[in-house]
């Protein structure tokens, strides 16, 4: 017959031995937590990953002599959250923010330059069926573009489509909130392009088509009055803008149908995994590009009547967006694949 | 309760565990959100939203005094657009994975790998509610997914379908929105555990403070009857409230049992003293026995 040792157990003498340790880092963490790393002392940052480390092996050492549950699950709880800190904790907004827009975005793009041609295809296929049977017969155009007629139809006459282009029409209250209105409606649409692409893609490639008919049978109806100068000169200067926006929407559905369908040698989860990321990156440009398209919509388009300056502004987003998706942070993108190499991935 | 249903339950925990391996080598675990809180979490967020735009109306109204505020208008619209596609990405990525109304709820986002929480990530699974949340909300306000005069069975389709995105989390073991499936997180549980006191070394403390009266003793052999789980769940109950009569009866029936399974014989004063000696000496006996490499997982383990 023996009694139970007089002597305290292992497990309460480790506690003993640690607790302080395990108190410092929970008060660190809930700092942490608080305020960032940023709200840290120097010496409590210094102090951290000694911390994390010690009471990490405290956690692998209660597991197996410790049978308090109390203690494992909070020892489970507290790496958990210091695991984040450690290791989740990313540079200061400022500069997540300068290398986004300097090379993640761009290259991302670049990335899904194949995906944005069949965007660009798809939507021109559109146009040009619509132009063809609008010119051929001006019906079709209640049939393509009767939503967003907004009065301007084959039935109104040409002095009426010309003033059109050519004065907003209403104050300019009315004007802004029809351009915020519509910034929010074409971003969101875009954002389901993009969400859509978890079907396949296939609602994706529809709404860019549709988007092409639309503005196919617009483009015809005022051909047709011969007033094509004037209504490119209308559209272009935040078309430009819009239209690749919403392209690049399309191209970030497609991106992700891409993952989904076509996981090539990766299992799916990962493929969608990393195209739906690069996607996502897609469409927040794509967003911002709007909100851009719609400035310049809202305010501009009804300042400058000029056909000439039109053209110019077109021409010059047009060139802008050219130079920032074709060669901003080419630079980088070349180191990534040097480092890449380096580790031995394999370059895709 | 019979070894298969005690499995059972035990595979039911583990299955909503999830391993991260650290660079360390040592796993750490985490427990996935059940439906239940996220849709709580949701819903506050939700509710935290509509109150911020209702606030911003009312504030401009008060600004303008009630005038003429078409030029406001815009201003409104842009900024319930940015609240309603923004405010979860905004905050998973400043909040370390959390919303306000997922930190009240204390579930968090997780890298699925460990990894760290990437922008694009957060993103991607809060972009996706387009089509999870808004899609199907829309449908039932508006019903215009289909054009206006569609028959009943393509509203009743196109109903169907923009549902199934919303279900899906019902439709897979991890609990995967389809957010969460494209950019590859988890939501897991991540409330503050505090550190509550040791039983056993409580127990000595209060020992000590009765200084001279001896506590239960236990042979060898008694304590040979419970496994880790049984520990266990006796941890649960003397960690409860004590005081209240629901836990003094509790303790009550269980001394009973306790002493009946393993034979103690002798008179029982305090029954609370009783479990916590008995707790504390099975509790070294299990751990010693631990040391040896012999883990006994519950009574029915060898």
């Amino acid at each position: 017959m023996t009694s139970v040792p007089q002597r305290a157990m292992r497990s309460v003498e480790f506690r003993r031995e640690r607790e302080a340790t395990w108190r410092e880092l929970e008060h660190v963490i809930a700092e942490a937590d608080r305020g960032g790393l940023r709200g840290l002392s120097a010496e409590q940052l210094a102090r951290l990953p000694h911390l994390y480390r010690a009471t990490l092996s405290s956690l692998s050492v209660a597991r197996s002599v410790s049978l308090d549950r109390a203690l494992t699950e909070y020892l489970e709880n507290l790496v958990g959250r210091a695991y984040f800190v450690v290791y989740g904790t990313r540079q200061a907004m400022r500069h997540q923010l300068a290398d986004f827009f300097a090379w993640k975005l761009p290259s991302t793009v670049r990335r899904a330059r194949w995906h944005l041609l069949v965007a660009v295809v798809v939507t021109l296929a559109g146009a040009i069926a619509a132009f063809q049977l609008t010119s051929g017969d001006m019906d079709y155009y209640y049939a393509f573009a009767g939503d967003m007629a907004q009065g301007r139809t084959p039935a109104s006459s040409t002095a009426e489509l010309r003033a059109g282009l050519y004065d907003g029409g209403g104050g300019s209250a009315f004007l802004t909130t029809f351009a915020a209105e519509l910034f929010s409606h074409n971003a969101r649409i875009g954002i389901l392009a993009f969400a859509l692409g978890f079907v396949a893609g296939l609602p994706t490639l529809l709404l860019l088509f549709y988007n092409g008919l639309v503005l196919g049978a617009f483009a015809a109806l005022y051909h047709a009055r011969g007033l094509g100068v004037d209504v490119w000169g209308w559209l272009l200067p935040h078309g430009v803008t819009e239209l690749l926006a919403v392209l690049l929407c399309g191209a970030a559905g497609f991106l992700l149908a891409h993952g989904l369908v076509f996981p090539g040698a990766q299992p799916r989860i990962d493929s969608l995994r990393e195209r739906g990321r690069e996607a996502a990156t897609i469409v927040v440009c794509a967003v911002l590009m709007l909100f851009a398209a719609g400035l310049i919509e809202g305010i501009f388009r009804q300042v400058v009547t000029s056909i000439a300056v039109r053209y110019a502004v077109a021409t010059l987003t047009a060139a802008w967006w050219i130079y920032y998706f074709g060669f901003v942070g080419r630079r980088r993108d070349a180191l990534e694949r040097e480092l890449r190499r380096e580790a031995g991935e394999g370059v895709p | 309760m019979n070894p298969d249903a005690l499995a059972r339950r035990r595979t039911a925990a583990a299955a909503r565990v999830r391993e991260i391996v650290t660079p360390e080598g040592i796993p750490i675990r985490f427990e996935l959100a059940g439906a239940g809180d996220r849709a709580g979490a949701f819903l506050l967020d939700m509710l935290f939203q509509i109150l911020a735009i209702a606030a911003l109306l009312l504030c401009l109204t008060m600004a303008t005094g009630l005038r003429d505020g078409s030029f406001l208008t815009p201003i409104v619209i842009l900024v319930a657009f940015l609240v309603l596609n923004f405010y979860f990405a905004f905050f998973e990525i400043r909040g370390q994975g959390a919303t306000p109304g997922k930190r009240r709820l204390g579930i968090r986002v997780i890298d699925a790998r460990g990894g760290q929480l990437e922008n694009g990530a957060v993103l991607a699974r809060n972009l996706v509610r387009e089509l999870e949340v808004w899609m199907p909300l829309r449908f039932l306000l508006g019903g215009k997914v289909v054009g206006a005069g569609a028959p009943g069975w393509a509203l009743l389709l196109a109903g169907a379908w923009t549902f199934v995105f919303l279900l899906m989390p019902l439709f897979n073991k991890d609990r995967l929105r389809i957010g969460d499936l494209i950019a590859g997180t988890r939501v897991v549980m991540q409330p503050k555990v505090l550190l509550a006191p040791d039983l056993v070394d409580e127990r000595a403390e209060q020992a000590a403070a009765r200084a001279g009266q001896g506590g239960y003793e236990f042979t060898e052999q008694q304590l040979g009857f419970y496994g880790i789980y049984e520990l266990q769940v006796l941890e649960g109950l003397l960690r409860q409230n004590a005081g209240t009569t629901g836990y003094l009866q509790a303790i009550a029936a269980v001394t009973e049992k306790i002493q009946h399974k393993i034979g103690y014989e002798g008179p029982i004063a305090d029954s609370e003293r009783f479990l916590r000696d008995f707790y504390a000496a099975q509790r070294a006996h299990l751990e010693q026995r631990m040391l040896f490499g012999q883990r006994r997982e519950d009574k029915h383990a060898r």
